[in-house]
């Protein structure tokens, strides 16, 4: 007999053609970057590269996780401004107390989205909606529409201004561990393959036995608690608690994760392609900007909505015709 | 004989309507025990209260000696109790290995799974089945009898004291059937009972200890299968007395009408290909004609109804309307050329189930009743109770929903929605599925009603007294090719079972 | 509430039932509570002033939302019709402000109503091709437009705030017709005419049977994909219409803002109007009343000295609840 169990990439390839197509585009663009601009691959960029984008990393892993179960969580834009009000509110007793507290609000944001979904059975796509209105009012409110400065003497801004080691920003590390750790949980646990299994079919997951309520709790909580860190970075990168930011990042959070290759419908997805796709429109911006720092082109700013939405749609029809050839494969009854 | 399980007086009540009243049910260690009874008898309340899906109104339920705890699916796997439910309760997306092993998955240091562990075991359990296949592949990319079968492997390696199987065998073929039956046996001899529904009676005889009958929430009977007859079994399902039944015939369609001249001919057929599932299909269908496809689970069948309907693109051959050319290349082609296609699944592509009756029957009418866009609903209205009375469709009235009504009652509309069209061919994909006895045999009526008036009838069905008793001509396929074609009258279950016993010793 | 419930024989009641009188009529009931506290509280409400404010205020939620429960009703979403508010709110000015426009200008008023409309349709256009043609989820398929459309009418504007004189374009948003606002009757009369063709159409019928079970209604011989692409260019259009009216009113374009999140708000309105999110139904008048309680509330509000961001978290628990009267009504 043959061992099967022995890594066959060619079936791997195969099985995720997304997943591999992300990472060579990501690839692609960063040789590309390499080539044409002298300081792209300088440490400047690549830190504040990095440094900007973690938030959306961290909010599009957590994304990922509802994605897989077939659900949605359009708050996590709102959820991260009104958590960078809340770090900022907590920046003098230092980073201990103002992390873990930030990160508790955005998990209460989770809880009550879990809470409509599970106990209220009120669709995701609704019941993050009416929390993304609500955060988003409850940041206007406790702030008084105003940005809260942070508290500049303590240890706050460390986390997003400082370096670990002096080699990387902190948020970068912190983001780095929570996206380990998520890998993990996806991959080898069985919360994770319920999450998959959930989205995947749901009645079926619950005739089999499993704990479906209470991973579809852990992926809302999650997703909050990841909006929750990227609001303490925002606040500690920006040196305030932002109430109005936020407005769409919802959007780029699911963007990168289809680019990634989750299947919108749940049942299929990737931590690392999920990091790969947030990474990659983040790049197209970082190479527009290069573009006009040579002066060659002028892209107003209007133009990146414009490019970043040809570039979902790009995705989208890669992504059709993937599915279509998938499905015609599928053996019918 | 000591007992396993024991249900008694159990009731159950959905929104004040009563499901079950008293039923009971009674299972030995170490036995399969079949239960029966028509579609609405109570058959998946009684199980779904056994395995926590639904909680139970009065009565109670003993298991292995003591009171049931059990009020979840996940309670019930604890207990020791598997179910297959009818619908594949799996996850296509996931791995095979992810569907055996989901929530029991072996860990290392307690949390993290051991994914070579998991392909190894689940391996080892599918290789009892018979089956040799990539666990690690998405179970979708499998047939659906490789599925049921995955799901079957999943309840047996829960260690369970009890195994329920409900209509196991619906999706497999002959010879995944006598796999399964090798692993139903050898589970009775390893001690674990199975609880076996099914539609297919004959199947009961051949591996079930005991049958337990149910009619209208309540349990009927209960006795050894050994000295039982099939007619028995049918009579206890309907209530009524096995003599009446034998004098009917099995199915309304009564002695065959072969000799009444044959009409114009309707439709024709040549070498039509659509893939490897249907290659080089001929046929010729006349008026007042009923053709019946035969063959096993994937021979074909469905996608020759597919191919003349529109919907699969032919890759191959033509086919003739009326003599007059053109393939309908979209099922709206297919209806304005006067085909009507009642699909083999009702719910998933037959009902639309928050709609009326009324919308429903009149769905693929539509275009005929429409006038600058607009419906006629004076018209509309008369149709459809014309149809209600005359298939005698049970409806509160032509508004109610058409979820609310039974299986039989909703296939009678889906039936009407097709007639309504004054269709020339029918094609009918398992018409009388899953629809209770009673109900089946006006199906059968009102089917011979129309070929009566000159419709021509392309019958499926995997109940062979139907195509046996109803076509003039009986088509069989195997694996995508007409292997060969019987006639009527001559036909009889033996011949044509014969016929499928000769494809698969020639697909061998 | 909903034109399907409607048409039910009434059953003949023995008493008087609370619950379900309140999951059917829900919506109405809210309506009534509104405006009874608003009578009660609201200073100076009962004033033609406010209904004049309140109904041309109402009337592009209300468009829009009537077309947002088309596409919900066959199982979709549009998120972009904010987007195309913008999108089509940019070139009116651009094309009657244009030396052509100035040249001539009944016609340049024509164009500059009928080329955003038709762009809009266009917008639609693509959003149904991808959702029917290449089997997108509509979520995703309407989120290209969502990002880019306002992009694009900023691109097309330069960011910049266009104000204009215009007294026959500003008409739609400013005239009156036996004293009350022009877009009020346009809105009631859009309904009127979706209204019928919901109830009395094949095209109505085939929306219905398409959110109820997109696979049966293809089998028997429905245009599914005709008939979504339709549902999304109908969302699209009066989108387009919506967009117009904001710059209409406020004599001014500003592609930033016009529309902005005007997805969540017809979404909302056409979810407490009764429509169902997976598909199946489509209480056009719901879509109304629904708009007309989100506008009232914001009003309410505001008029009663409390803050706007409290509105946001009104508006929240309003769709909330009014999602979670429908569930309960399913089961």
């Amino acid at each position: 007999m043959l061992d099967t169990d022995a890594f066959d990439l060619r079936k791997y390839l195969s099985r995720n053609p997304q997943s591999v197509a992300v990472w060579v585009a990501l690839a692609a663009l960063i040789l590309f970057g390499l080539l044409r601009y002298d300081n792209f691959g300088g440490a400047y960029n690549i830190t504040s590269f990095l440094n900007y984008n973690s938030m959306f990393i961290v909010i599009s892993v957590g994304m990922c996780f509802v994605i897989m179960t077939g659900g949605i969580d359009l708050s996590v834009g709102s959820v991260a401004a009104f958590t960078s009000v809340i770090a900022a509110y907590l920046s003098p007793y230092g980073i201990q107390i103002a992390l873990p507290g930030a990160v508790l609000a955005g998990i209460g944001f989770g809880a009550i989205n879990a809470f409509s979904i599970i106990a209220m059975r009120i669709p995701p796509f609704i019941a993050t909606l009416a929390t993304m209105l609500g955060a988003k009012g409850g940041a206007l409110v406790i702030s008084d529409a105003q940005t809260i400065s942070v508290d500049w003497g303590s240890n706050f801004t460390k986390m997003g201004m400082e370096k670990a080691l002096n080699i990387l920003p902190w948020s970068i590390v912190v983001v780095a561990v929570v996206v380990v750790a998520l890998w993990f949980v996806l991959e080898k646990t069985t919360l994770g393959r319920t999450v998959l299994a959930i989205g995947g079919g749901a009645d079926a997951s619950v005739l089999m036995g499993l704990k479906v309520n209470r991973a579809t709790a852990f992926v809302y909580l999650l997703s909050g608690g990841c909006a929750g860190l990227a609001g303490v970075i925002l606040a500690s990168g920006f040196g305030a608690g932002q109430p109005l930011e936020g407005i769409g990042w919802e959007l780029s959070a699911i963007a990168s994760v289809v680019v990634g290759g989750t299947l919108l419908t749940g049942g299929l997805g990737s931590v690392t392609a999920t990091v790969a796709g947030a990474l990659l429109l983040g790049l197209v911006f970082n190479i527009l900007n290069f573009e006009n720092g040579r002066g060659t082109i002028s892209f107003s700013a209007y133009w990146q909505m414009v490019i970043r939405g040809g570039f979902l749609f790009a995705v989208i029809l890669f992504q059709a015709r993937v599915m279509s050839g998938r499905t015609d494969r599928k053996v019918q009854t | 004989m000591a007992t396993l399980l024991n249900m008694s007086g159990i009731d159950k009540a959905f929104a004040g309507v009563s499901a079950l009243s008293g039923a009971s049910l009674d299972i030995a260690p170490g036995e399969v025990h079949a239960l029966i009874g028509q579609n609405g008898a109570g058959k998946s309340t009684l199980i779904k209260i056994l395995t926590g899906v639904y909680r139970r109104d009065g009565g109670t339920v003993q298991f292995n000696g003591a009171d049931s705890v059990i009020s979840s699916p996940r309670g019930a796997q604890e207990a020791g109790i598997a179910t297959i439910y009818q619908e594949l309760n799996l996850v296509p997306l996931r791995s095979v290995t992810e569907n055996v092993m989901m929530g029991y998955e072996p860990k290392r240091f307690g949390v993290l799974i051991n994914w070579k562990e998991a392909h190894r075991r689940t391996r080892e359990i599918l290789t009892q089945f018979g089956i040799d296949i990539d666990v690690r592949a998405p179970l979708g990319s499998f047939s659906t009898a490789i599925q049921q079968l995955v799901a079957i492997a999943r309840a047996v390696s829960l260690d369970a004291r009890l195994v329920i199987m409900d209509e196991p065998t619906s999706s497999l073929d002959a010879s995944e059937v006598s796999v399964l039956f090798g692993v139903v046996k050898s589970l009775r001899d390893a001690g674990v009972s199975v609880l076996y529904v099914s539609h297919f009676l004959d199947e009961l005889f051949e591996i079930c200890d005991r049958v337990t009958t149910m009619r209208d929430g309540r349990t009927v009977d209960c006795r050894d299968i050994a000295g039982t007859t099939k007619l028995d079994l049918i009579a206890g399902m309907l209530g009524r007395d096995p003599d009446d039944i034998e004098q009917a015939g099995m199915t309304e369609f009564g002695a065959s009408s072969a000799d009444v001249d044959k009409g114009a001919v309707l439709l024709k057929a040549e070498g039509v290909s659509t893939g490897p599932r249907l290659t080089g299909f001929d046929m010729v269908l006349h008026r007042g004609e009923i053709i019946g496809l035969g063959g096993l689970l994937g021979a074909g069948r469905t996608e020759a109804a597919r191919a003349i309907f529109g919907v699969d693109r032919l890759v191959q051959g033509q086919i003739d309307v009326n003599g007059f050319g053109a393939a309908p290349d979209t099922p709206a082609a297919a209806i304005s050329a006067g085909f009507g296609y009642l699909t083999e699944d009702r719910k998933a592509e037959g009902i639309i189930p928050d709609m009326s009756v009324r919308e429903n029957l009149t769905l693929a009418l539509l275009p005929k009743l429409t006038k600058n866009g607009q419906i006629d609903r004076a018209r509309e209205r008369e149709v459809v109770a014309h149809y209600i009375k005359a298939l005698g469709i049970k409806t509160a009235n032509m508004e109610q929903p058409i979820r609310e009504l039974s299986g039989g009652n909703q296939q009678k509309v889906l039936l009407a929605r097709w007639l309504a069209i004054d269709p020339d061919v029918l094609i009918l994909d398992e018409p009388t599925r899953g629809v209770d006895v009673g109900a089946k045999r006006e199906i059968q009526a009102i089917i011979r009603d129309s070929v009566a008036k000159g419709v021509g009838v392309l019958l499926i069905s995997s109940e062979f007294e139907e195509i046996v008793e109803g076509a003039d001509k009986i088509i069989v396929l195997n694996e995508g090719r007409i292997i060969t074609e019987l006639t009527n009258p001559g036909i009889t279950e033996d011949t044509l079972v014969r016929a499928l016993a000769q494809t698969e010793g020639q697909a061998a | 509430m909903s034109t399907r419930d409607t048409e039910l024989p009434a059953a003949p009641t023995k008493s008087f039932e609370w619950g379900p009188f309140l999951r059917t009529n829900g919506g109405l009931v809210a309506l009534a509570v509104i405006l009874i506290f608003n009578i009660l509280v609201t200073p100076n409400f009962l004033q033609m002033q406010t209904l004049f404010v309140n109904i041309s205020q109402v009337a592009t939620i209300a468009i829009v939302a009537m077309g947002m429960t088309l596409v919900i009703a066959t199982g979709g979403i549009d998120l972009s019709v904010g987007a195309i508010m913008a999108l089509s709110g940019a070139l009116a000015p651009l094309i009657f402000l244009s030396e052509f426009g100035q040249a001539y200008p009944a016609l340049g008023i024509t164009a500059a109503i009928l080329v955003p409309l038709i762009a809009a349709m266009a917008c639609g256009l693509f959003n149904g091709i991808l959702v029917a043609n290449l089997k997108v989820q509509p979520i995703i398929a309407t989120l290209i437009l969502f990002i880019s459309g306002r992009g694009i009418a900023q691109v097309l504007t330069n960011g910049n705030l266009q104000t204009f004189s215009n007294p026959s374009f500003s008409y739609l948003g400013t005239g009156k017709v036996l004293g009350l606002p022009f877009q009020g009757w346009l809105a009631l009369g859009i309904a009127c005419v979706l209204f019928l063709v919901m109830t009395r159409t094949t095209f109505g019928r085939y929306v219905l049977a398409i959110g109820g079970n997109e696979r049966a209604a293809e089998l028997s011989g429905g245009p599914v994909k005709r008939v979504k692409i339709g549902v999304y260019m109908i969302c699209g259009v009066l989108s387009g219409l919506a967009g117009l009216i904001v710059v209409a009113i406020n004599s001014a374009s500003d592609a930033a803002r016009n529309g902005n999140l005007m997805e969540l708000d017809a979404i909302a309105a056409a979810v407490v109007g009764g429509a169902l999110l997976q598909g199946g139904r489509a209480p056009i008048f719901g879509a109304i009343i629904g708009a007309v309680i989100i506008q009232l509330v914001k009003y309410t509000l505001l008029a009663n000295g409390v803050e706007d961001e409290v509105a946001l978290i009104a508006k929240a628990i309003i769709i909330l609840a009014a999602v979670y009267v429908q569930q309960a009504r399913k089961e």
